[in-house]
């Protein structure tokens, strides 16, 4: 197939975008889907983890990951995950409480991990959380480590190492 | 404040005052936020579109940060205008599409801009000139608390700020650096920097002129990860690795005006010769060009221009500035004539 843009390169990003309920495919070579906007970007990776997860979707439901179940529709905005699934975006907050077991492991595959470690509203008396220490550093190191995931490993040393000389320093 | 007065003042960002500004032009911040208890923008209809952006219109005027600031309805203004506040990075593309209930704050420095109705309710950015990623979120911190008081954002302890897209999720905050990386480019190195990135969580994309080819030595990186480490680390992570990629280039462009002297000198002035002499010229010649002799002012070979002038004309050759400039809208070939018209006047002194 033939990119939808320049009509030239063999298209191998396919993209499903919706806009007001109305849906476009777009084929796109890796070229013309590099130059589309920032949004569009993010989208493209989001889209491309969403038609993975069409597959993945029952199984999560069986898995009791103790959230949505099939057909779960939100008491807000009336949103279904299938809903979401093809658009892609939530409707509401409440969204991410009917479908936060879908959610949980939809997060995993998009950010490693589904639990908030910033900052949070004033109201909660809490401020953004001071950068981790080198325990947790080092605890860290040791997964990547495990993972063979080395550049990332890399990085959490050099930490560990400008930490523990600060703490010297300060002595 | 107009719209029409951006035009003649020169953005924050563009002044190349910020640290390591021979390689980094520009970093922004932004935090997405939704106001709880409201639809996000895809579900919402008209009415509670409205009734939203009427809230946050109310909370930005009751704010002490946000006190000089112009507010834009999207839908008041032409499409020409809306080009050009993406052209400025204002705003995004996405916000210039369904624009009715849409809005857009900026202050007058233009470092501070929050969009309205965009995908999330709220999406407030920072922009600063160089290399500068903590003071950029200080100022984004700042305001964001401020508006929090005022607004009541959608947080979970679980999952932390709820936003439309999951992408966004937990601190809905996305930071990025604008580089400008000619020599890695130029020796293909910049293959291994993007190899390298993509397993450190984050993100890099080429920087691109009026058609999609690509100018090749402008690159952009922010962060993917929202959720599971707190801003400061996503944020350190960030300015550790941009700090190697910078002394990187650094450390080439130093090399390479070793090793080929001539050959840099060379390319340096054809470019500012063209730059100066042309009658007709695209947007992505230009950029490619301006490359050239950005970074020919950072090796000394250029005295009578500044980083600063180059980032302009970068920024006013672009196809809305360039309409914007002339008071309307023009064909492309007649702004391939115009666009080397202004360049002239900006760096023949
Ligand atoms: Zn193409
Ligand atoms: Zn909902």
């Amino acid at each position: 197939m033939k990119c939808n843009i320049c009509g030239k390169r063999e298209a191998s990003v396919h993209l499903t975008e919706v806009v007001n309920d109305s849906v476009t495919k777009l084929h796109l070579c890796e070229e013309c889907a590099k130059s589309k906007s920032d949004e569009m970007q993010t989208h493209f990776g989001l889209a491309d983890l969403l038609s993975g997860l069409v597959d993945f979707g029952p199984e999560v439901r069986e898995d009791s990951f103790g959230g949505a179940v099939a057909g779960a529709k939100c008491s807000v905005c009336g949103m279904t995950y299938s809903d979401f699934q093809r658009v892609g975006r939530l409707g509401c907050g409440k969204c991410y409480e009917t479908f936060s077991g879908n959610l949980s492991a939809l997060l995993k595959k998009i950010h490693g991990a589904d639990r908030h470690m910033g900052k949070s509203p004033v109201r909660s008396a809490e401020h953004a959380k001071p950068t981790k220490d080198v325990q947790m550093l080092k605890d860290e190191l040791k997964e990547l480590v495990r993972r063979e995931e080395f550049e990332k490993a890399a990085l959490v040393r050099d930490r560990i190492k400008e930490n523990e000389t600060k703490a010297k320093g300060q002595v | 404040m107009k719209l029409n007065d951006l035009l003649y003042k020169e953005s924050e960002w563009l002044k190349a005052e910020g640290p390591k500004s021979n390689v980094a032009i520009s970093t922004r911040v932004r935090v997405a936020r939704n106001v709880a208890g409201h639809l996000y923008f895809n579900r919402a209809n008209s009415a509670a579109r409205a009734e939203t952006l009427e809230m946050m219109i109310k909370a930005i005027k009751k704010s002490k940060l946000l006190k000089k600031t112009l507010l834009v309805k999207i839908n008041d203004i032409s499409n020409l205008d809306k080009r050009f506040l993406v052209e400025r990075h204002l705003m995004s593309r996405e916000h210039t599409q369904n624009s009715e209930f849409k809005a857009l704050a900026i202050e007058e420095s233009e470092i501070v801009s929050v969009m309205l109705n965009e995908e999330d309710h709220l999406r407030l950015q920072v922009m600063q000139s160089g290399f500068n990623v903590m003071e950029t979120w200080r100022i984004v911190d700042e305001i964001d608390t401020e508006l929090e008081r005022i607004l009541h954002f959608d947080y979970s302890d679980k999952f932390g700020y709820l936003t439309s897209c999951p992408t966004n999720t937990g601190t809905g905050m996305r930071a990025s650096v604008m580089l400008h990386l000619p020599i890695l480019a130029m020796t293909a190195q910049i293959e291994n920097v993007f190899n390298a990135i993509s397993k450190l969580g984050l993100t890099m994309r080429g920087f691109y002129g009026e058609d999609t080819e690509a100018s090749g030595d402008f690159f952009q990186i922010s962060n993917q990860v929202a959720l599971g480490h707190s801003e400061m680390d996503v944020l350190d992570n960030l300015e550790r690795i941009i700090r190697k990629i910078i002394h990187k280039e650094e450390s080439a462009r130093g090399e390479l005006f070793q090793k080929r002297k001539e050959e840099l000198i060379d390319r340096v002035h054809r470019s500012y010769g063209t730059l100066k002499n042309a009658r007709i010229i695209t947007s992505s010649e230009t950029i490619k060009l301006l490359s050239a002799i950005r970074l020919g002012v950072d090796l000394g070979l250029l005295k009578d221009i500044t980083i600063s002038d180059v980032n302009e004309v970068l920024l006013l050759t672009q196809p809305a500035h360039l309409q914007k400039i002339n008071g309307e809208e023009i064909a492309p070939y007649d702004r391939d004539l115009k666009r080397a018209d202004l360049i002239r006047q900006k760096l023949v002194k």
